[in-house]
């Protein structure tokens, strides 16, 4: 199965990016959980906690206060205003 | 009074070199931090090209329609935002982006249009209240060292002033003069109309049928949320870039202002030794002409 090419931006650096099994993501409407293959969105992001499952298995936290969410041919951007990574991440 | 010049010489010579003392240090105060400014251009930029893709996605699978992309032709008035310096010993930085500004103004006035001139940066602000020039905001916000928070409350001012209805002084456009960084020697002053937004469509040129998009909740809710953030993005890189070309052109400034320091010096250093020299023959000569008066007289 392919792969996620994930992107994490902030608006002042790039917080974490590389490939991924599965992305979630708090939409408007609630979580998305987000596989490889997915239809393309465009989705409002409010704010929560993006939960990144890289490559390798390990997983990767953030909370986000807000932003957007694009998905486009396997290509996942996680745009958000700002992001704080927990102390260990 | 031979040693009144001598002496004049020596002081000038101690300021001067006081005053190169200064340039340096701003010279290498500049040059460290220049390499921060430019780090924090180029750690935004995912973040602008992101939105750029979102919001040419957007416009390629659904109807742009916002507030924020339509022109208005219900008003003259117009917005101008003029980005330079907080402080000065930067060369022409300063001045190049007054002058470019005074030119858009003309253009605008020739135009028809009535002008809102919104400043930041301490050097315009002086530069135009000086002028008379009625500011409808400035900003004097560490021009060097730009955060977020000024940007976002710049562009939410502007946003604000284009949402705004005619007959409360709402804006039809808005222009943005700001230097770009295009190397360490080159920066440009520009000018750029940031509303009404340009949205350029991004079509895939394959012959596939384009997969149809997802919005969440509804593409002119994601609209809402996407180019208010574009504008602040464009906005705070707009701001970055204006630092790293003022640190560069300070560096500049500053190294030249060293070196004019030093040609100085060498040149009053000699004019001292000269006016010494001219001191010490005439002494020379008073002395030889006394004696010689002594030895008539004998």
């Amino acid at each position: 199965m392919a792969a996620l090419s994930v992107d994490l931006v902030a608006t002042d650096r790039r917080v974490w990016s590389g490939v991924a099994q599965s992305v979630s993501a708090p939409s408007i409407n609630g979580q998305i959980g987000i596989l490889p293959g997915h239809t393309p969105l465009l989705a409002v992001m409010r704010a929560g906690t993006v939960k990144v499952v890289a490559g390798d298995g390990t997983i990767f936290e953030a909370k986000v206060s807000g932003g957007f969410l694009s998905v486009d041919d396997n290509l996942v951007t996680v745009v958000a205003d700002e992001i704080t990574t927990p102390p260990d991440g | 009074m031979a040693g009144g010049v001598q002496r004049v010489y020596r002081q000038r010579i101690t300021s001067t070199q006081k005053l190169k003392k200064v340039f340096r240090a701003q010279e290498l105060i500049a040059a460290s931090r220049i390499g921060a400014a430019r780090t924090r251009v180029s750690q935004a930029t995912p973040f602008a090209q992101a939105i750029t893709q979102a919001v040419s996605a957007l416009a390629a699978h659904a109807r742009v329609e916002h507030p924020l992309v339509e022109a208005r032709h219900d008003t003259d008035r117009v917005a101008v935002l003029v980005v330079v310096a907080d402080r000065g010993m930067a060369g022409s930085y300063t001045a190049a982006n007054i002058r470019e500004t005074d030119r858009l103004l003309a253009t605008l006035r020739a135009q028809g249009h009535v002008i809102d001139l919104y400043v930041a940066g301490r050097r315009a602000v002086a530069h135009y209240s000086y002028r008379g020039y009625d500011l409808k905001r400035s900003w004097v916000y560490g021009s060097d060292r730009p955060e977020q928070e000024v940007a976002t409350e710049i562009a939410d001012t502007l946003l604000a002033a284009f949402a705004a209805p005619a007959d409360q002084g709402g804006v039809a456009e808005l222009h943005v003069v700001y230097t770009q960084f295009v190397n360490m020697v080159t920066q440009t002053p520009r000018v750029v109309r940031m509303l009404p937004l340009e949205v350029v469509a991004h079509y895939s040129q394959t012959e596939e049928i384009e997969p149809l998009y997802e919005f969440e909740p509804s593409a002119p809710e994601v609209l809402d949320a996407l180019l208010p953030r574009y504008v602040r993005s464009r906005l705070f890189s707009f701001l970055l870039e204006s630092a790293a070309s003022e640190l560069a052109s300070r560096q500049r400034a500053m190294r030249t202002a060293t070196d004019n320091a030093e040609e100085l010096i060498r040149n009053y250093t000699r004019l001292a030794n000269q006016a010494r020299q001219s001191e010490i023959t005439q002494e020379i000569s008073e002395i030889v002409s006394g004696a010689d008066a002594l030895a008539v007289g004998k």
